[in-house]
C-alpha cells in the first residue's frame, strides 16, 4: 500500500519553521509581544498552512539553501539579513510562508491586545465608525454639474 | 442521460445578472428555472464569524477561483494575463465577493464613439437605463448620497456610509486640492433595509457579509423571485447549450452534484454566467451547425475581453484612522473621469478611497510592498503602518481589443470534464498612459493628505473581477454577438445578460449596470413575448 501523502510539516520542517518565524517576528519583551515561535503561535501556523504546505516547504527548502543549511546556527543578524534580503526575490514561496506567519500572529491574543486591538472575531460585535466632518462636503455641494452630458450637442442646446 | 420537463426559461447562472433577470421575467407567470453551478450560502459561512477572519480571505473566499478551488469552481488558464481573473460560484455569485461599490456609468460612457472617436457605441444610452438603475437600487438597497454634482441625478434609498477618520482625512486632502469627491454609492444597508439588517462594520465586507447587510442577490432578489414561483437548483454545471434542427436552443446538458448528466429542455435561454463564463459555455456548445461555437458566426465570442486595471497607491499618516473597521468604501472622485483633450489618452478614471485593513492582512501588504521588514524592526514599523493606511484604486476604463480573449483551454478542464476557459490579454498603451496618470494624481492626493512611504501596486495585487465584453451587444450581426436587447443574432430564443455583452467597460465598478441592463432586457422580453422570436 502507498504511503498517504504528508498533509503536515514534519518535525524537522516544524523545527527549521520555528526558528525562521522566530526571525522573522521575533519577540519583544519592551512591548509585551511574544514572538512568531512561540509555542502557541507557531502551533497555530503548523495547523494552518493547509494549502500552501508545498510552497511553504519550497520557501523552508530556499532558506536552507541559501544559509548552506546552517541558518539555525547563524548569528541574529545574519539571519535577519538573510531574510530580508531574500524575501522580495523569493517569489510565490516567500509570499505564502509570510502569509501564514503573520496570518496566525496577527490573531493571538496577546499580539492583538498589545496593538490596542480587541481579541474577538468582527461578528457579531462589529465596530464603531464615526460618522466622521461632514461639513467638507458643502464646497463640493455648490460645484455645478460637470459630468458630460450626450444629449448636449456641441451648441450647448438638447 | 436523465431527462427533465421543460420549461419556460431556462437561466443559467443565479449572481447579479440572473437573479436580477429571474424577478424581471417572474411576474409573466412563465416556468423560469435557474441552474447555479454552486450552493446557497449561510450567514455562519462567512469569515468574519472567526478569528481566522483575514486567513480566509486567502483560502476558501479567495477571490481567484484558481486559488478558492472549492469543488463548484472551474479552474481558469490565465497564465498569459497580467491581471487575473476572479469570480464566485455561488447563489449571488460575484455579489458574494463584491467591495458593493455601486458607481453607475455615465452617460458618455455609452457614446465613446461618436464623443472621443474610439471603441464604438453602445445600442442603448443611459437614459434608456435610467429607470432600471433606480428599480435595481431599491431592489439591491444602496446608501449614499444624493447631489453629487459629478454624476447625472440619482437617488439612493439609504444614507451613505460614514465617512470615518480615513474619509475625512482624504477630503481634507481634495478640497484642499480643489478636486471633486463624494461619499460612495454603495449596496450596503445603512439602515434597516426591507428585512435586512444594517452594518455593523464588519470590517473589509468583500469575503461576504455575516450580518446580511451588504446586497448580494441571494438576499436581495432570490428570496422575492422564488416566492414569484422561479425554481433556482442548486449544483448543477452546464456543459453545453444544445440546438435543434432549427437551429434554435433546445436546452442545456448539466450535470448535478453526483455527476450524473442531466438535459433540461427549454422555450428560452439566457445566459448570466460572466464574462468568462458566458463565453466558454458558447465555445463548448460548439456543433455541426454551430461549428465556432453558438452564436458566433461574427467570430466575436470570448474577443474584446476587459477586466478594468485597477492600480492602488497607498500611503500611510501619522494619525490612527479607521483601520479595517468598517466597509472599505469611503469616498469618489470623478475629477479625472471624462476625457480631457489635453491628456495624452482618451477616457478617464474613477478614483476610489479605501478605508485600511485588518491586522494581518496589514502585515501581509505591508511585507509583500517592501515597507515592512522581517527582524527586529518589525514591530516598530508595523506599528507606524497599522490603523493608518490610506489607499486609493484608480479604476481604469479598459476599451475593447479584440485579442483581449477568452478561449477554451486544449488540456486544462474542470472536475466535471468540461474544458476550462483561457484567458490571453494584454494592457493597452491608451490604458497604461491612464494608469500613469491616475497613479500620479493619487499620488499628489496622498501627499496632500501628509502620506508617506507611498506605494502604488499597478496590477500584481489587483484583481477586480469585472470580466466584461466578451459576447458584445450591437445591432450589426458582423460585428457584434446580441442585439440591442439582448438576443442572441444567430439564436433567436438565446439571450445573454451578463456583463460579455457590454460594448465598452466605462470607469467604474459594474454590477449595478449589470443588474440593470439585466432588468432592461427582462422589460424589452416582456414587451415582446407574442414576437420574441421574430
Amino acid at each position: 500500500m502507498a504511503a498517504a501523502p504528508e498533509t503536515r510539516l514534519s518535525a524537522a520542517e516544524t523545527d527549521a519553521l520555528r526558528k525562521i518565524a522566530g526571525t522573522m517576528v521575533p519577540a519583544d519583551a519592551a512591548l509585551g509581544l511574544p514572538g512568531a515561535d512561540d509555542p502557541a503561535i507557531l502551533e497555530d501556523i503548523v495547523r494552518s498552512v493547509g494549502r500552501d504546505l508545498p510552497l511553504v516547504r519550497e520557501a523552508l527548502a530556499a532558506i536552507a539553501a541559501k544559509s548552506d543549511d546552517a541558518f539555525a546556527d547563524m548569528e541574529r543578524d545574519v539571519r535577519e539579513a538573510l531574510i530580508n534580503e531574500w524575501y522580495p526575490r523569493g517569489g510565490a514561496p516567500a509570499l505564502a510562508l509570510g502569509r501564514v506567519i503573520v496570518s496566525a500572529y496577527y490573531r493571538d491574543d496577546r499580539v492583538l491586545l498589545a496593538l490596542g486591538h480587541e481579541a474577538r472575531a468582527p461578528f457579531p460585535k462589529g465596530y464603531v465608525l464615526e460618522q466622521g466632518d461632514w461639513s467638507l462636503l458643502e464646497v463640493v455641494r455648490s460645484r455645478k454639474p460637470f459630468w458630460r452630458d450626450d444629449r448636449v450637442t456641441p451648441r450647448g442646446d438638447r | 442521460m436523465a431527462g427533465n420537463e421543460k420549461v419556460d426559461v431556462l437561466i443559467i447562472g443565479s449572481g447579479a445578472s440572473g437573479a436580477a433577470v429571474a424577478w424581471g421575467l417572474a411576474e409573466t407567470k412563465m416556468r423560469i428555472l435557474c441552474l447555479e453551478q454552486g450552493d446557497w450560502m449561510k450567514p455562519t459561512d462567512f469569515p468574519s464569524n472567526g478569528r481566522d477572519w483575514e486567513a480566509r480571505r486567502y483560502t476558501d473566499f479567495e477571490i481567484s477561483p484558481n486559488r478558492r478551488g472549492r469543488d463548484t469552481d472551474y479552474p481558469v488558464n490565465d497564465d498569459n494575463s497580467l491581471m487575473k481573473i476572479a469570480n464566485f460560484n455561488g447563489v449571488g455569485g460575484g455579489t458574494i465577493i463584491y467591495t458593493a461599490h455601486w458607481p453607475r456609468m455615465h452617460p458618455s460612457d455609452f457614446k465613446v464613439k461618436s464623443l472621443d472617436g474610439v471603441a464604438d457605441d453602445w445600442p442603448v444610452d443611459y437614459w434608456a437605463l435610467e429607470k432600471f438603475y433606480e428599480e435595481n437600487d431599491r431592489m439591491m438597497g444602496v446608501s449614499g448620497l444624493a447631489g453629487d454634482p459629478g454624476v447625472p441625478p440619482r437617488h439612493p434609498p439609504m444614507p451613505p456610509i460614514a465617512l470615518g477618520r480615513t474619509g475625512t482625512r482624504y477630503a481634507q486632502a481634495m478640497n484642499r486640492l480643489g478636486w471633486h469627491w463624494w461619499p460612495s454609492d454603495s449596496s450596503i444597508a445603512t439602515t434597516d433595509y426591507e428585512g435586512r439588517a444594517r452594518c455593523i462594520n464588519l470590517g473589509h465586507c468583500t469575503p461576504g457579509c455575516a450580518q446580511g447587510a451588504k446586497a448580494s442577490t441571494d438576499i436581495t432578489y432570490w428570496p422575492l423571485a422564488i416566492r414569484a414561483g422561479v425554481e433556482l437548483r442548486t449544483r448543477c454545471r452546464v456543459r453545453e447549450i444544445t440546438t435543434d434542427e432549427r437551429g434554435m436552443a433546445a436546452g442545456a446538458i448539466y450535470y448535478d452534484a453526483d455527476g450524473v448528466e442531466h438535459f433540461q429542455p427549454a422555450e428560452v435561454v439566457i445566459l448570466a454566467c460572466n464574462g468568462v463564463g458566458t463565453p466558454r459555455l458558447l465555445l463548448n456548445s460548439a456543433s455541426a451547425k454551430f461549428p465556432n461555437g453558438l452564436a458566433n458566426s461574427s467570430g466575436l465570442v470570448g474577443r474584446n475581453l476587459m477586466l478594468h486595471p485597477w492600480p492602488i497607491v497607498t500611503g500611510y499618516v501619522d494619525e490612527p484612522l479607521d483601520g479595517g473597521r468598517g466597509p472599505i468604501n469611503t469616498i469618489w472622485s470623478k475629477q479625472f473621469y471624462e476625457t480631457d483633450p489635453s491628456r495624452d489618452f482618451v477616457r478617464g478614471y474613477t478614483l476610489q478611497f479605501g478605508r485600511g485593513t485588518g491586522p494581518a492582512n496589514q502585515a501581509i501588504v505591508g511585507a509583500a510592498s517592501g515597507l515592512l521588514p522581517w527582524g527586529r524592526d518589525h514591530h516598530r514599523r508595523y506599528r507606524q503602518m497599522l490603523d493608518h493606511r490610506l489607499s486609493i484604486g484608480v479604476a481604469c476604463e479598459d476599451l475593447p481589443e479584440e485579442h483581449n480573449r477568452v478561449t477554451l483551454d486544449p488540456v486544462l478542464k474542470d472536475g466535471n470534464g468540461i474544458p476550462a476557459p483561457k484567458i490571453d490579454y494584454a494592457i493597452s498603451e491608451n490604458t497604461r498612459r491612464m494608469m500613469e496618470h491616475g497613479i500620479a494624481r493619487a499620488e499628489e492626493i496622498l501627499k496632500e493628505a501628509g502620506a508617506t512611504d507611498l506605494y502604488a501596486s499597478r496590477t500584481a495585487l489587483n484583481y477586480p473581477g469585472h470580466l466584461l465584453g466578451t459576447a458584445r451587444m450591437g445591432t450589426d450581426p458582423e460585428r457584434s454577438v446580441v442585439n440591442e436587447w439582448g438576443r442572441a443574432h444567430d439564436v433567436k430564443n438565446l439571450f445573454i445578460v451578463d456583463g460579455s455583452i457590454w460594448v465598452t467597460s466605462g470607469g467604474v465598478n459594474p454590477t449595478s449596470t449589470i443588474q440593470a441592463l439585466a432588468l432592461y432586457i427582462a422589460d424589452q422580453m416582456k414587451q415582446r413575448l407574442a414576437t420574441l422570436f421574430d
